[in-house]
């Protein structure tokens, strides 16, 4: 795996978050991602190895794609090079390479737009920066189009609104047609196709994990809670990340939400077929694979006709479900209308709270003091509930009702400032290991910031991939790897379920302490 | 652009990915999860042993490496909450018991969001 070079985590916990680094040209230019396979970019679609006619292939795709995307036009075109998004890239602030501010990064493929889609650029390309498609101009792609996350934190500071998570979905999307795939994506999305789910989890094995779950929650809590598999006629049918059926702390959230859902007595389902919400076609710029995998769900829903659709915590699954969804699978009328189609779990539960309909014992979580990372992709690419600003409050409500204690990072680095955990878009695979850790370096500032301040000691979350990255980088900048929670784990831990033993043992200490 | 190279165990190469994972699943012996072991600066212990065995009788059974949670859990029935809870695994494999013990187990490469 990757080392992490010349950067000591531990030494630059303290600082500001959004301090600019001294320039180091080129310090990142052998970052790249291990290639895809030929059979994993067969399953794609995508030819195996990089193409002879590579450079019109390329060319022609980029043609296709500004015939289809007027956005991706006016984003190559509208730069005015102000320099605003400069130092706003986490990858930027973390590595110091100027080739990681989101402008550079947006000209790698715009110099190669103007010298063949602009007047200009093929007659005096040296006078606007158009550059011909070359080989190294290529290698530059790979290496620095798998440095941005898409997480479109430099886009809120663009007065044009240019998007550079759009201009580096495209240039994926033109690597994949003439071959040159990113493995961790295409290897991810594949599996989707063959067993159902990122982790390439089979249904005897997610059934077992379920059955599993729930035998530990009837030991701790005395409640015979379910998590139902592939249930026909459920109201509800629950989409969320396979992380949730591995990893930790995702499955301390799976478990929350089962718990939701018990307590509020209403009937719901996962799905064998359906049983991933992330969707890798969005990393990968390919529409075709988004699709692909989104229409999973419409599969599952209809087949198991159920009347919701409710996501789990997964911050581009939520990304595609709010935005995208309806386009790429819907329509969705086959569902009650008397619910968002898609509603996310945390407004599910945040709706139970206000309609006074759960009971806490916020005292179990006395032993957490908590912030939370607002997820990029959450926070800029969707909303929560229906007012605005939903997808920042309705987390922090729940995290409210919860838990005693309650602190949030500085303001430039929250809500729709906020930074990405450095593992999004497709990034979080081991090779990357470098750029991650160094990606993460604005939010572990912020979040050692308000540790010394609150005396914070765990942060939450509503993203797989942010939960994972942390798990990988908070022990390397000296924080404990168990701080990230998930937001439902708050949920699970102080939740009193009706009959159950905690509720018992809550309430008699109420009825003694008068 | 792979750079796949190969084990060397009894005079025999067998082939990893770019990672170590092996590219042939069923090529896995003892011997050779030693030899995996020592690439990533780990000597085998009988603790280790422990997780690599129930790793594996859980593939088979499953085609799929037990979440962390599981494993977790059947370790502390064997050696106590102290030495079975996460940090005691991470503490034998300090790459993560999940990628790090599959690797030494034959197993492939857990993928997605974690």
């Amino acid at each position: 795996m990757a080392a992490v070079t010349g950067f000591d985590p531990k030494a630059e916990v303290h600082g500001d978050p959004i301090e600019i680094p001294t320039l180091a040209c080129g310090a990142m230019a052998n970052s790249k991602p291990f290639a895809a396979g030929p059979a994993h970019q067969a399953a794609l679609g995508f030819p195996g190895e990089l193409v002879e006619d590579w450079h019109d292939k390329a060319i022609f795709r980029l043609g296709e794609l500004l015939e289809n995307s007027r956005a991706l036009r006016v984003y190559l075109d509208s730069c005015v090079k102000c320099g605003a998004c400069t130092d706003k890239c986490h990858y930027f602030l973390g590595t110091g390479d100027p080739k990681n501010m989101p402008v550079a990064r947006q000209d790698l493929l715009r110099k190669v737009y103007r010298r063949h889609f602009t007047w200009a650029g093929k007659v005096v390309p040296w006078l606007v920066g158009a550059e011909d498609l070359t080989k190294d101009v290529l290698a530059d792609w790979y290496s620095y189009f798998h440095q941005c996350s898409q997480c479109r934190r430099c886009s809120v500071f663009c007065p044009y609104g240019i998007d550079t998570a759009e201009i580096s979905m495209a240039a994926r999307d033109i690597m994949d047609t003439i071959g040159m795939g990113q493995k961790y994506s295409n290897e991810i999305i594949g599996k989707v196709f063959s067993v159902g789910n990122n982790l390439g989890l089979p249904p005897k094995a997610l059934k077992a994990t379920l059955a599993g779950l729930e035998d530990e929650i009837e030991e701790e809590t005395g409640v015979p809670v379910k998590l139902p598999l592939d249930v026909k006629g459920a109201d509800v049918l629950l989409v969320t990340p396979s992380a949730d059926f591995f990893a930790s702390p995702h499955m301390e959230g799976l478990i929350g939400y089962a718990k939701v859902f018990h307590e509020a007595g209403v009937s719901w389902t996962l799905s064998t077929y359906a049983s991933e919400a992330a969707n890798f076609g969005m990393f990968v710029g390919s529409q075709e694979n988004m699709k692909k995998v989104a229409l999973r769900i419409r599969k599952a829903a209809q087949d198991l006709g159920v009347k919701r659709l409710v996501f789990g915590e997964c911050g581009h699954a939520w990304r595609v479900a709010y935005s995208f969804l309806d386009t790429l699978a819907g329509p969705f009328d086959f569902l009650d209308p008397a619910y968002p189609v898609p509603q996310h779990i945390c407004e599910f539960t945040n709706d139970l709270i206000e309609a006074g309909k759960l009971r806490f014992d916020k005292a179990a979580n006395d032993s957490f003091r908590l912030t939370f990372h607002d997820s990029c992709n959450v926070a800029r690419a969707s909303r929560m509930g229906d007012a605005p600003g939903g997808q920042f409050e309705i987390p922090r409500a729940v995290l409210r009702a919860t838990c005693n204690h309650f602190f949030d990072m500085a303001p430039e680095t929250t809500r729709e400032k906020t930074f990405c955990c450095g593992g999004g878009g497709g990034l979080l695979t081991d090779e990357l290991m470098d750029v991650r850790a160094k990606g993460a370096q604005p939010r572990m500032r912020a979040l050692q910031e308000v540790a010394e301040e609150h005396g914070v000691t765990h942060m939450a979350a509503i993203c797989a991939i942010c939960k994972a990255q942390f798990s990988k980088v908070l022990p390397m900048y000296g924080f404990d790897r168990e701080a990230i929670v998930s937001v439902h784990q708050m949920v699970s831990n102080a939740i009193l379920l009706t009959g159950s033993r905690q509720a018992e043992e809550y309430d008699a200490r109420r009825k003694s302490a008068g | 652009m792979t750079t796949a190279t190969a084990y060397e165990v009894n005079g025999q190469t067998i082939d990893h990915d770019e990672e170590g994972y092996l590219s042939d699943i069923h090529q896995w012996t003892p011997e050779l999860a030693s030899v995996i072991a020592k690439s990533e600066n780990l000597d085998m212990s009988d603790e280790h042993w422990e997780v690599v065995n129930f790793l594996r009788d859980y593939y088979e059974e499953y085609q799929i490496a037990p979440a962390v949670r599981i494993l977790v859990k059947e370790m502390t029935k064997k050696y106590g909450k102290d030495k079975g809870d996460q940090k005691a695994l991470y503490a034998l494999f300090p790459y993560g018991p999940a990628k790090q013990a599959c690797k030494i187990a034959g197993l492939p490469k857990p993928t997605g969001c974690v």
